[in-house]
């Protein structure tokens, strides 16, 4: 798979979290998929994600968009 | 071999298993055994040892050697004790007149036809026959044998016809035919204990002949597969380790675990002085049984190989020549560029990979290393690249990450499910045990894109081969759901006791959906509809159903799903809980089970306990006197991408090799070569070595005490037979590293490890030395609840309280065929090889397999113009690699298989990056690839070897 755009490789992660999530009642997929990013994904990933979260969520599933309000935001400093 | 050394005494007859009591009278004693033991094994039960050559415990008696026999008050002759069984209130006499006289007759008959170099030959002093002839008196032989099958030439000067010459082929063992008695002891051991049925006897009364298959064969070009069960069996020097013949007999032993594979056999460490002279299955180890395979028994020369490297050595760049140095300056080098870089680019800026092949004592540590003295969670193992997805699938399914069973418990299976695993190659000795129980009649399922040596065999065949097309896991597993569901073969009373009904139905639901069925499926996985019918009904209806999976299963963009369905599987049909069932990973190295225990994912601490949960923060911030840092630190994969990056820049990698065995070699490297404090600790200059500033040499496992825990839970002893080659066992270097670091570690033992593990992790909480030693071994959950631990697991109700049903959706890998890359390419082990090949290249066990080859099918090698043995060139959208080629039906058209066992091969610069989504364990089982003719390496393989040739050169020391 190419990574040539900016975090492609973490869209196609979070996007593949989110396949499995969607098969599940959506409420409990939401959950599912925000504390499995929470659990799961460091701090530095997680600013990946927020930054393309911030620029709209382009690329990403409507689910993991939809978990952002859930998921960890990281301490600013690394 | 009789075991001379300690008290392990042969029985003669394998144990009877009956509940039901027999007491009767030997030699005056009265003795009470279970119904169906024979009389020589209850002789031995009180001391008795009743002469005997064709009889031993590890195989069924066989009756032919007439040495054994006995009389009985009330019955007429002499009856082989070894294949009469006891019965109530009988009179037996094991030594009369007329016992004497027959004995001494049969031996002077054995004898006639033996050679009398015992002072001379390897068995001396190790060797039955000459006890035998010692038990029963012999002091003449009447008969000039002028026939024999000892003497090379008559008296004239012709050739005997009757003579074989030794076959030395095998590299580990020789085979002498002029010591064979015939007593069929070994070719019964290959059938009974191995089940290879490579031996027989050929010919008939004077002419019968051990052989190794048809006449034309040897040792070596013959089915065996060189697992010592023969040589264990021999009463002679027939069957002899070569290294027995090369240095003698040994004095002492010592109980150990075999560093290979998750079977964790127990050997006895057979040593004179310090050198060892062989490795031989622990008839009490409760993994194997008694059984051993070619690596364990045999391929240990690697710890003695001149490639290993015992002296530290640092450098200031990757470009340089290494320096030897002494341990000192090796410390302090180290912990200076560590520092240095915590102090540059802060303490999440560098990690460590812990080692699957390091006892839990070492890996802990080195967890520890970064918890407490780097302090952040920046630790990885490399269950990441094998069994990560069945720690999560089996977490939120079952509430814990292990297997469910003990090996003993496929005794009793009536039905086993082998599912992306092919035990025969990757996991021997529990193959032989598992052939054992179908030979018996249980019925195998075997769920794998080729057809492999598990599929079918002497005496066994699958009942369902679901040759699925690689990838397609997720739908097969699905499917099989689907039949069980619909058809209604579930086993509702368990659901609704064990497990969550509410979910349940909803999974029922959105399973029985025609989208999963067999039929709907069948275009995807290639598995006709009626096969996963058969397949799922006898699974559901069979009786005991036991699964066993592998990497197959996990090492896919959706191995955790697999996970998960394969545990749906077991609850639908109740198949958990009880002997004989359950859900078994088949781990790939010695200590995977331990390393992941041990808290080596940098989300959670020993324990499989989430980093993110303050009171088990507060256990070890306690024990250690630190902040633990409440977020996730980096996966193995993040470490390199952060590397690239410029955010990581250190890394500790203790006994992993991940240049070679992680995926996409190029991004590793460029990941390495980014990276300015790099520290490997191994017992060679591995290919991660070649990007390595600091090389601390490792001990082997023969040079060190602690612990290793097998696929089973069991947690068995590791015991120093020798001292360190290098000077320290790894656990001392690691602490010797963090004490250059600042930390104040203290620890003269690993027993005290362990004690700090106990301490702070509830299901190692009753684990102590004292108790493995008086024990054996002890399968963890080890505590208050279950103080001699526990065999099966989710025995009255799943660890985490219901079981859970998890949907399963298919969604199929983006890696697929297309017009350039139109066959996909799967990857495996071979027997006598062993992971990335380190310590089994190092081996004579190179004599099976000296290349990784490419198995293509008839039809696409004919399509390519690709012949037997040719060069091909297979190329993937990663890179590309070249091997040669070799043409089989085990795979079907569009499919390519190959393993990786060898570092010229590079099979990982050609797998891509895909990963599981649950715990980015790489897809290697699953690769569009593309295959033509080429003359020879290629480009990258050849810059490759450039590197690695200059990174290798040690400088002279001045």
């Amino acid at each position: 798979m190419s990574h040539d755009a900016p975090h492609a490789k973490l869209i196609y992660m979070a996007n593949q979290i989110a396949k499995f999530m969607e098969s599940k009642p959506h409420d409990q997929g939401l959950e599912g998929l925000a504390s499995h990013i929470n659990d799961f994904w460091e701090p530095r990933m997680r600013r990946h994600l927020f930054e393309v979260l911030d620029a709209g969520g382009n690329g990403l599933r409507p689910l993991v968009v939809e978990a952002a309000t859930k998921i960890r935001r990281p301490a600013e400093a690394a | 071999m009789k075991d001379f050394i300690i008290p392990d005494r042969d029985f003669g007859t394998p144990a009877a298993k009956s509940k039901q009591m027999v007491t009767l009278n030997i030699d005056g004693f009265d003795i009470t055994v279970p119904e169906g033991t024979s009389i020589m094994r209850a002789a031995a039960e009180i001391g008795i040892s009743v002469p005997k050559l064709c009889a031993t415990d590890s195989v069924d008696a066989f009756g032919s050697c007439r040495l054994c026999l006995v009389e009985i008050e009330g019955r007429n002759g002499t009856p082989a004790s070894c294949t009469t069984p006891v019965a109530p209130g009988i009179k037996v006499h094991t030594q009369t007149g007329k016992l004497k006289q027959l004995r001494r007759g049969v031996m002077e008959l054995y004898i006639s036809d033996h050679p009398l170099d015992c002072l001379t030959c390897s068995a001396n002093g190790d060797c039955e026959l000459q006890d035998m002839a010692g038990a029963v008196g012999l002091r003449d032989v009447r008969y000039e044998a002028i026939d024999t099958h000892f003497r090379a030439k008559d008296t004239s000067g012709i050739a005997n016809p009757n003579y074989i010459p030794r076959d030395d082929s095998n590299p580990y063992f020789s085979y002498d035919p002029q010591k064979c008695i015939v007593c069929s002891r070994c070719v019964r051991a290959c059938e009974e204990v191995q089940g290879t049925f490579a031996l027989t006897i050929e010919g008939r009364g004077f002419d019968s002949r051990v052989s190794f298959g048809m006449k034309s064969d040897n040792a070596l070009a013959s089915d065996c597969v060189s697992c010592g069960a023969c040589v264990q069996a021999c009463p002679t020097a027939t069957l002899q380790e070569k290294s027995v013949i090369d240095i003698g007999t040994p004095d002492r032993s010592i109980i150990t675990t075999c560093a290979y594979c998750g079977v964790g056999c127990s050997f006895k460490a057979e040593m004179r002085g310090d050198e060892l002279v062989r490795m031989t299955p622990y008839k009490h180890g409760k993994a194997n049984r008694g059984h051993s395979c070619v690596k364990g028994r045999f391929a240990y020369g690697y710890a003695s190989h001149q490639d290993r490297i015992l002296k530290p050595m640092i450098r200031d760049s990757i470009n340089d020549p290494w320096q030897e140095v002494s341990w000192d300056e090796a410390m302090t080098f180290a912990a200076n560029r560590m520092k240095g870089l915590i102090e540059k680019h802060g303490k999440k800026s560098v990690g460590v990979i812990t080692s699957s092949r390091c006892t839990n004592e070492e890996t802990y540590l080195v967890q520890k290393l970064t918890r407490a003295v780097f302090q952040n969670n920046n630790t990885d193992t490399c269950a990441r690249v094998c069994h990560s997805p069945t720690g999560y699938g089996l977490g939120q399914t079952y509430g814990t990450s292990a297997g469910t069973q003990d090996f003993d418990s496929v005794e009793e299976a009536d039905v086993i499910m082998v599912i992306g695993a092919n035990p025969h190659s990757g996991h021997p000795v529990f193959a032989s045990r598992m052939k054992k129980r179908l030979r018996k009649g249980a019925k195998l399922i075997v769920v794998d894109p080729r057809r492999t040596e598990s599929v079918e065999g002497p005496h066994y065949k699958a009942a369902h081969h679901l040759a699925l097309t690689p990838g397609t896991n997720v739908a097969v597993v699905s499917a099989l759901a689907h039949v069980i569901v619909t058809e209604k073969l579930y086993d509702e009373a368990f659901i609704r006791e064990r497990c969550d009904w509410d979910e349940f139905q909803d999974y029922a639901d959105f399973i029985s959906h025609p989208q999963h069925s067999p039929e709907a499926l069948q275009l995807v996985t290639g598995v006709p509809a009626e096969e996963i019918r058969g397949a799922a009904r006898l699974y559901a209806t069979g009786g005991n159903a036991a699964i066993y999976y592998g990497l197959g299963v996990t090492e896919h963009s959706q191995g955790s799903t697999t996970v998960i369905g394969i545990a749906n599987l077991a609850m639908l049909t109740g198949n958990i809980g009880r002997r004989g069932v359950g859900v078994n990973p088949l781990r790939g190295q010695n200590n995977v089970q331990g390393s992941c225990d041990m808290g080596s994912f940098p989300h959670e601490l020993p324990g499989y306990r989430h980093v993110k949960g303050p009171e088990v923060r507060a256990i070890f911030e306690k024990a250690w006197g630190v902040q633990i840092d409440p977020e996730p630190g980096l996966r193995i994969p993040n470490m390199l991408d952060a590397a690239v990056e410029g955010t990581f820049k250190g890394l500790y990698c203790q006994g992993e090799d991940i240049l070679q065995s992680d995926p996409d070699t190029k991004h590793v490297a460029a990941g390495l070569a980014a990276m300015e404090c790099v520290i490997v600790h191994d017992l060679f200059l591995n290919e991660t070595a070649n990007y390595a500033h600091v090389f601390f040499p490792g001990s082997s496992f023969l040079e060190k005490d602690g612990t290793f825990t097998n696929a089973e839970r069991r947690i068995n002893m590791v015991r120093k037979v020798m001292a360190p080659k290098q000077g320290y066992a790894d656990w001392e270097v690691t602490q010797m590293f963090a004490k250059a670091m600042g930390a104040d570690w203290n620890y003269t033992h690993p027993s005290q490890i362990m004690e700090e593990i106990a301490m702070t992790t509830p299901s190692f909480a009753g684990v102590t030395y004292e108790k493995i030693e008086t024990m054996g071994s002890v399968q963890w959950p080890c505590n208050d609840k279950a103080p001699e631990g526990t065999p099966l697991m989710h025995v009255d109700g799943f660890v985490r309280g219901k079981g859970r049903f998890i949907n399963t959706e298919y969604v199929a890998t983006d890696e697929k065929t297309g017009p350039r890359f139109p066959l996909l390419l799967t990857t495996g082990r071979i027997l006598s090889q062993y992971n990335v090949g380190a310590q089994t290249r190092r081996t004579p066990n190179v004599a099976w397999h000296d290349q990784d080859v490419l198995e293509i099918h008839p039809h696409d090698a004919e399509n390519r113009g690709i012949k037997e043995g040719s060069w091909v060139r297979l190329a993937s959208r990663s890179g590309e690699t070249t091997l040669r080629a070799t043409i089989t039906d085990k795979v079907n058209p569009g499919v390519v298989y190959t393993t990786f066992h060898h570092p010229d091969t590079q099979a990982n610069v050609i797998t891509t990056d895909f990963s599981d989504w649950a715990t980015n364990c790489p897809e290697y089982k699953v690769t569009a690839v593309q295959v033509a003719p080429s003359n020879g390496p290629s480009e990258w393989q050849q810059e490759y070897n450039a590197q690695a040739t200059l990174s290798r050169r040690i400088a002279a020391a001045e």
